[in-house]
């Protein structure tokens, strides 16, 4: 136990030093840490957002009854409702506590990697949103197969899905279970079952109904919390940013580098990788993009995501203030810090649990035990809305691409097909019990990377493309997107991350120089599906091609778009 | 309430004029997005020295209202775009629909 918390604490720091792209990542899972004391407050805490959920899902349940109402609440939420649940899926427990982490360990490198989760939102604003909601009814695959051939295309966005959902749900929880050691005082294995239990109370019986309102409350919550402390800091320094950066620069070893980028973008190459995955993957994600499925029209998709970006570019900004005063308050005050790495290696380094706590402990320096103990609670939701909406996505493409469409041609009913989706709900939390418990003593920190960097490479082309180039056919969409997989995936693991960090090869042999291969696998991918779909002279081509026309008019003008159901 | 054809849609040039506005005026803003971002790693990349530059006499670097400039600015685009749409494209589909039945 001890040693294993020596190695965590030690990948937790060296790893701006030594792998700087990769640490973008290291923000994807939280590191471990030794386990705590019981923490009361925060499991009582945390009992109350339990019960409360299990009420909305019990509610929930009496509403959904239909295969709409499973996969998209029935059409029914108001964009406003759903730019907070879209902030709530986005806002991840990682991205709480490693970017406010990140921040605390170098400055300004943290404000770099939140902008770039930030920027894919105007992107999916003006280029997906509202065809996509014009176009599709519960997934994103029924858009890329609207004028193509069914069974092809939904096995390729099921794969895009699945793989996608599956990475980034072993991250969450990896993450859930460290993270939960340390805040609850509670064994790694115990969490990981309740988390995966919970969530497969909330997704089976309340559908997508339940799962929005679990990412509503999360996101007030998380936004009020962080608020609260972001404030908190400000005050103690009279409301001057200009006096916290100053104490900031004077308490931190690295002094006036942190308010410039350090070396998080050491190599222009890579980081534009890094943020072409960032920007195109969040227009991938299997679980965002169903959210869009869940307004009446593609008027109200528009707003949610507008409501959505200013409450997490909001966000971005608060995990800054954050950081930064974590570095004020934490690393400057005894309690926090472990005395025999803060002799070795000074105060900075000597954080309990590592970097990813800095929020964590700040909570407690702002607001006492009795806030900590919320913030905990709020991390603890926040993993399981998450977890929720991932698992959500995983099992519609189970259950609607692949039971309902390819195994039953189209001819499933539905009760089968819910019956179906429930069932892979529960498949699909077992499966990610058993994998957060598996990978306990992995470096899991490239997965989220890697989930981005799919979505951006596979998902994200096939489904624009499908939008809006009259050329694209059934074949040039599968060799293209089946390409920009399966090279996504090769080149992760041949790039350091992986090949040297996990598989534990020396260090400089990674055939693949960079850490996100986005850059290459999305040209894989279009220069693919371009290639494919020009030569391709079939009868089936010509099909594809005729119902361009069609399908392009519903797209700009929502006619005969799926419309809410009644509730 | 009957659907009506796409081919009477497309023939209607109000039709045309609503794709070729908000297909324009989307790439454009994604474009400047794009600009506003690579821009920002690129400087990061090549010139990090840039973004340390002090102002004043403070530690406050330009690399921080910089920084928090480029969220602002995702936000403003958005917001941009959502009220050009709910000002002018909303009614514009309304009319071709009801002009095509």
């Amino acid at each position: 136990m001890r040693r294993v918390t020596h190695r965590a604490g030690a990948l937790a720091l060296a790893a701006p030093l030594a792998l700087a792209p990769a640490l973008a990542f290291a923000a994807g899972a939280v590191e471990g840490g030794p386990k705590q004391a019981t923490n009361w407050s925060a499991i009582s805490m945390f009992v109350v957002f339990v019960f409360l959920t299990l009420g909305i899902t019990y509610w929930a349940a009496s509403r959904t009854k239909s295969a709409a109402q499973f996969y998209s609440a029935g059409g029914g939420i108001t964009g406003f409702q759903n730019g907070m649940a879209i902030a709530g899926d986005y806002m991840s427990a990682a991205s709480f506590l490693g970017i406010s982490g990140l921040v605390y360990l170098s400055g300004y490198d943290g404000l770099i990697y939140s902008v770039g989760f930030l920027v894919g939102w105007p992107i999916v604003t003006f280029l997906i949103a509202e065809p996509l909601r014009n176009l599709g009814k519960y997934t994103f695959a029924d858009v890329a197969s609207f004028r193509l051939k069914q069974t092809e295309i939904r096995v390729l966005a099921a794969c895009g899905t699945l793989v996608t959902v599956a990475f980034y749900l072993i991250a969450q929880m990896v993450g859930a279970g460290a993270l939960i050691q340390i805040l609850f005082g509670l064994d790694y294995w115990i969490a990981v079952v309740i988390v995966g239990v919970l969530m497969i109370v909330y997704v089976t019986f309340g559908g997508m109904l339940a799962t929005t309102w679990v990412q509503i409350i999360k996101a007030v919550l998380l936004l009020s919390g962080a608020t609260f402390m972001a404030l908190a800091v400000l005050w103690n320094f009279g409301f001057s940013p200009e006096s916290l950066f100053a104490r900031a620069v004077q308490v931190h070893p690295k002094h006036d580098a942190i308010m410039a980028p350090g070396t998080l973008v050491s190599n222009p190459v890579s980081a534009i990788s890094l943020g072409l995955a960032l920007i195109f993957g969040t227009a991938g994600l299997p679980h965002i993009l169903m959210r869009f499925f869940t307004v009446a029209d593609a008027k109200a998709a528009r707003k949610s995501v507008f409501y959505a970006t200013g409450l997490i570019g909001y966000f971005y900004i608060l995990t800054f203030i954050i950081g930064f005063g974590a570095i004020t308050l934490v690393a400057t005050n005894p309690d926090f810090l472990d005395p025999a790495i803060a002799a070795a290696k000074g105060p900075l380094a000597a954080i309990k649990g590592g970097s990813n706590m800095a929020a964590i402990h700040l909570a407690n320096a702002v607001g006492g035990n009795l806030f900590l103990g919320f913030i905990s609670a709020v991390a603890f939701a926040t993993i399981l809305a998450v977890v929720s909406g991932l698992t959500l996505a995983g099992a519609s493409a189970i259950s609607h691409d692949l039971y309902a469409t390819v195994f039953r041609h189209g001819n499933a009913n539905e009760q089968d097909e819910m019956r179906i989706s429930k069932i892979a709900t529960i498949f699909l939390g077992i499966l990610a019990i058993i994998l957060g418990i598996v990978f306990q003593k992995q470096n899991v920190a490239f997965m989220v990377g890697l989930a981005f960097c799919i979505a951006a490479s596979c998902n994200f082309p096939v489904l624009l493309l499908s939008m809006f180039w009259k050329g694209l056919t059934t074949r040039g969409a599968l060799i293209g997107g089946f390409l920009g997989l399966i090279s996504a995936v090769v080149m992760v693991v041949l790039s350091p991350s992986v090949w040297e960090v996990t598989i534990g090869n020396p260090k400089g042999s990674a055939p693949f120089p960079y850490e996100n291969p986005a850059l290459f696998s999305m040209a894989i991918a279009f220069i693919g599906i371009w290639l494919f779909s020009v030569t391709d002279k079939s009868a089936r081509a010509a099909t594809d091609r005729g119902g361009f026309e069609a399908q392009f008019v519903r797209c700009q003008t929502g006619i005969g778009a799926s419309g809410a159901s009644a509730h | 309430m009957a659907i009506p054809r796409y081919e009477d849609i497309e023939k209607n040039p109000k039709y045309q004029q609503l794709v070729h506005e908000r297909l324009t005026f989307g790439w454009t803003l994604s474009i400047i997005m794009l600009i506003i971002y690579l821009g920002f790693i690129l400087v990061i990349g090549y010139a990090p020295g840039v973004l340390g530059i002090r102002m004043g006499s403070g530690v406050m670097t330009v690399g921080i209202p910089v920084g928090v400039l480029v969220i602002i600015s995702a936000f403003v685009l958005v917001g941009i775009y959502v009220m050009r749409a709910n000002a002018t494209y909303d009614s514009m589909i309304r009319q071709i629909i009801e002009e095509s039945r």
